[in-house]
């Protein structure tokens, strides 16, 4: 719940966070340990000072850290778990969906845990979104286009074996499909995440909901082309909200083409936990105005109602979610953590 | 001339030539982004340069872009015979390093890296963003300045050059920008225009808008870029705040108070 300076009661929905160990324990390889100093760089280039944190609990933090970032200190009501396993990585996978569902048992209602699987495995990974359903009831799961699995660097969104996971998808009723579209590092393929396979998997896969994380930057002129031609694509605010921090203008820039290309109703909340802790996130983003002449020059305005969308209600339709009724099951059940 | 002299003036038009390549992503000078980490002259003709990227995965066909970049550039100077580069703490450094150095063919090696991509139809993508970047600093500079879009897209290249800009990054971006608008061949004498598209077409008044909405797509996705390259940059190698103040608590929490000399140099094989 975020309270605005006037009072109002914001419900939040956080799209998108992580419960991970990438502790030099679990790393697997030195692409373990280069994965998580890389997310550690991210942490430290965009994070306000004062909220910094140091590298061995950014490594691996605890459940407590967790509900007390999101749920006490922080405004979230709801967050959905992204699930990156990184298996070639780390030796008991990087953000696993046991240990996000284990963590997330406390307080269940709070949470929507996404799965995740790789095409490329065949026939398994046709078993395994099987298993995920039945063990976890998953409505998402998380796409990670440039995991490495073997001799292979990454994949497409629009590969044959990708669409018959997305069919079972389909049929299974997990609707909800948010793939990594991020910042260029690599594995080998010139370019994993390109964005043009979401044009592909959209249009060939309308009853599902194609939640393009990080907003495709920086290529967020081919995303916003894709989720102006495609109904069913949304864009997730992941490491482009930090940029309000530090450069405010550069985020009202990114804002405004997004409000201009693809519309209030599909923009979602997401501080990409731990990477970031949304309590200042929101707080910022809440307070936040774009300028005028960028208000005029794209026709565009972030309203308070525009942020109420923005910040949970986007989500809470993607997720089925009944904001009331949550809102009152939450006000006599609050998140707590034992005395340290 | 007594060597240390020598050296030190070699040096310099080393870094002079450095500072001529450009990240191709960022479209900024590779000396302004901190990646060069030693120029070092060997005996009187050999040059060796080390440099390393913001992160470990940095795309392979920027870094290799910028390796055979120094290699051209700092090979291009007369007294010099042999250039060798070396790119540290990448996961392809080995191959880079060894495509640049000429131990197996660079442009196999990159096309092996870039899933089929030759390094010339790479530089062109780039190329045509760092075009459109530095017309649209200019441009925007001119509008700031109460220039109607009528007066922009009728100006010529002697306007340009008569033209002093008041704003500092236009002024820095007017030699970058003449200078490639010269090498593409989108403009040849003074009474040519100062401002076309890429493709050489002409900007209308009426397509203005549409066409400065287009350049600024392409100037939002490098920044972002370039933030985070600075961002990752600095807080990969721990640098020391250089802005000459006393380092504070965030620096020790960050372990960015001990210096470069203390980083391990290997290189990541694999």
């Amino acid at each position: 719940m975020y309270k605005t300076p006037d009072g109002k009661e914001i419900f939040v929905i956080d799209g998108h966070i992580h419960f991970w160990d990438g502790s030099p324990e679990n790393q697997a390889n030195i692409h373990g340990k280069q994965f998580i100093e890389c997310f550690y760089a991210y942490h430290t280039a965009l994070s306000p000072k004062e909220q910094l944190w140091e590298k061995s609990k950014f490594e691996k933090y605890s459940e407590d850290d967790l509900y007390r970032d999101l749920f006490i200190d922080g405004p979230d009501d709801m967050a959905i778990i992204q699930t990156t396993v990184l298996s070639d990585f780390y030796k008991t996978g990087f953000g696993c969906i046991q240990r996000a569902t284990d963590m997330a048992a406390r307080a269940k209602d709070r949470f929507i845990v996404n799965g995740s699987f790789d095409p490329r495995d065949g026939e398994k990974a046709l078993e395994y979104i099987h298993f995920m359903k039945e063990t976890y009831d998953i409505t998402g799961v998380k796409m990670y286009t440039a995991e490495w699995n073997g001799a292979s660097k990454g994949w497409r969104l629009d590969d044959p074996q990708a669409y018959r996971c997305f069919e079972l998808c389909e049929k299974l009723g997990i609707k909800n499909i948010h793939v990594h579209k991020g910042p260029t590092i690599i594995p080998l393929n010139k370019d994993a995440f390109d964005v043009h396979d979401v044009d592909h998997a959209a249009t060939d896969f309308q009853g599902l909901n194609w939640i393009v994380e990080h907003c495709g930057l920086p290529r967020l002129d081919d995303f916003c082309w894709i989720a102006v031609q495609e109904t069913n694509v949304y864009g997730g605010l992941a490491v482009a909200l930090p940029f309000i921090h530090g450069r405010p203008r550069y985020f009202a820039e990114v804002i405004a083409e997004l409000l201009f290309w693809v519309g209030e109703d599909k923009i979602l909340f997401g501080s990409d936990y731990a990477i970031w802790t949304p309590q200042w996130l929101v707080d910022k983003f809440w307070n936040f105005e774009l300028p005028e002449d960028i208000k005029q020059e794209r026709g565009v305005d972030l309203t308070p109602e525009i942020k109420e969308k923005i910040l949970g209600l986007n989500a809470a339709k993607l997720y089925n979610i009944d904001i009331e009724a949550k809102r009152k099951a939450f006000a006599q059940s609050p998140v707590q953590i034992a005395a340290e | 001339m007594d060597v240390p002299a020598r050296n030190t003036r070699q040096e310099g038009q080393v870094w002079d030539r450095l500072a001529r390549v450009a990240d191709p992503e960022l479209d900024e000078p590779i000396t302004d982004m901190g990646f060069v980490e030693r120029v070092a002259i060997v005996g009187r003709e050999a040059v060796e340069v080390d440099f390393r990227l913001p992160t470990y995965w940095c795309s392979p066909n920027f870094a290799f872009l910028m390796a055979d970049g120094i290699r051209r550039e700092v090979g291009s100077l007369p007294w010099v015979r042999r250039v060798r580069v070396r790119l540290h703490d990448h996961m392809f450094a080995e191959r880079v390093n060894n495509g640049v150095n000429e131990a197996q063919d660079f442009a196999d090696i990159f096309r092996e890296l870039s899933d089929g991509d030759d390094l010339d139809a790479v530089r062109a993508k780039f190329e045509e963003k760092a075009f459109q970047r530095r017309q649209e600093c200019l441009i925007e500079a001119l509008v700031a300045e109460g220039f109607p879009a009528s007066g922009i897209v009728a100006m010529t290249l002697a306007d340009l050059d008569a033209h002093a800009f008041a704003d500092t990054a236009a002024a820095a971006q007017k030699p970058r920008y003449r200078a490639l608008l010269l090498e593409l061949g989108l403009a040849w004498g003074s009474d040519d225009l100062a401002f076309r598209r890429y493709d050489g077409s002409a900007i209308t008044e009426a397509g203005f808008a549409e066409h400065m909405a287009a350049l600024r797509a392409v100037r939002i996705n490098m920044e972002f870029n370039g933030a985070l390259c600075r961002g990752l940059q600095g807080t990969r190698y721990k640098e020391v705040d250089r802005s000459g103040k006393e380092p504070e608590l965030v620096d020790f929490i960050l372990g960015r108070v001990p210096p470069r000399a203390d980083r391990p140099g290997q290189t990541m094989t694999n």
